[in-house]
């Protein structure tokens, strides 16, 4: 199948002294979400104070991206490090209003409001 | 869009591949912005499918990425004035216990699980049935919104 609209995940991870800003660009649906999880364990092994995932550039998020936020969620708070989701999309605002996880995320409105 | 039946019914069979769910997702919002739809319920009844593919692919074919999933996307009409949408998603895999198809408790934060309350949340009418010749069929119907002034067009 021609899977020119669908084009591979990106991420780009910057670090802000001891955070580590995470930018996701692209669907996180069933055929992403693999390397979306894995992505984001990873990152755990830098030992960050904090991590801050961008979803400004995420059109799209099913539940198994959402699955892979609730793990990477339970690891951080096993390990003492914050986490922070920022920036959301409509869509995938709603995704999480749907599943009752705004609730659960720390949810904030821009990156920088994040940082703070 | 793919061109539509007579009845204005768009039928597509897909493997069971994450691959091809881009596809189904574009065809069903297109259809459902068609129909009228607003954007926040449109993107809902795309969520819906998806992750009623989602289970399908991972539960009655258990990761299998070659076996056939028919598709019908059925504009539903009173007067002539559409009213809703019908999608049927057909299977060939292995039956489930339809009463084991239900949604867990939300307040229990753990990976995975959410899908049957994402459909049941966002579609109208959600009903599981066993097709005669193996394989389950899952309806789900989403009636259009009455119109508000303020709705976005």
């Amino acid at each position: 199948m021609n899977d020119q609209n669908h084009p591979p995940l990106q991420e780009h991870v910057r670090w802000v002294n001891r955070i580590a800003v995470v930018e996701i660009i692209g669907d996180v649906d069933l055929n992403r979400s693999a390397q979306f999880q894995q992505m984001l364990l990873d990152l755990l092994d830098a030992r960050p104070e904090r991590i801050v995932i961008n979803l400004a550039q995420v059109p799209y998020m099913d539940s198994s991206g959402v699955a892979s936020l609730v793990k990477l969620m339970s690891r951080t708070r096993r390990s003492g490090t914050g986490l922070r989701l920022a920036a959301l999309t409509e869509r995938v605002r709603s995704l999480f209003e749907i599943t009752r996880l705004d609730g659960v995320f720390e949810i904030f409105a821009t990156v920088e409001e994040a940082l703070a | 869009m793919m061109p539509a039946h007579r009845d204005g019914s768009i039928r597509l069979t897909i493997r069971s591949t994450p691959t091809d769910l881009p596809k189904v997702r574009t065809e069903v919002e297109s259809l459902c912005r068609t129909l009228g739809f607003p954007q926040e319920v449109a993107g809902h009844v795309m969520l819906s499918v998806d992750e009623a593919l989602t289970n399908i692919i991972r539960h009655a074919y258990g990761g299998s990425e070659d076996r056939p999933i028919d598709i019908e996307l059925a504009p539903l009409f009173e007067n002539s004035a559409p009213t809703g949408l019908r999608i049927r998603l057909r299977d060939y895999g292995q039956r489930v216990d339809l009463a084991r198809i239900r949604p867990r408790e939300l307040h229990d934060v753990r990976p995975g699980g959410l899908g049957v309350h994402i459909i049941r949340e966002c579609m109208d009418v959600a009903e599981y049935a066993h097709a005669e010749d193996g394989g389950t069929v899952l309806t789900l119907i989403k009636y259009l919104p009455p119109c508000k002034q303020d709705d976005p067009p």
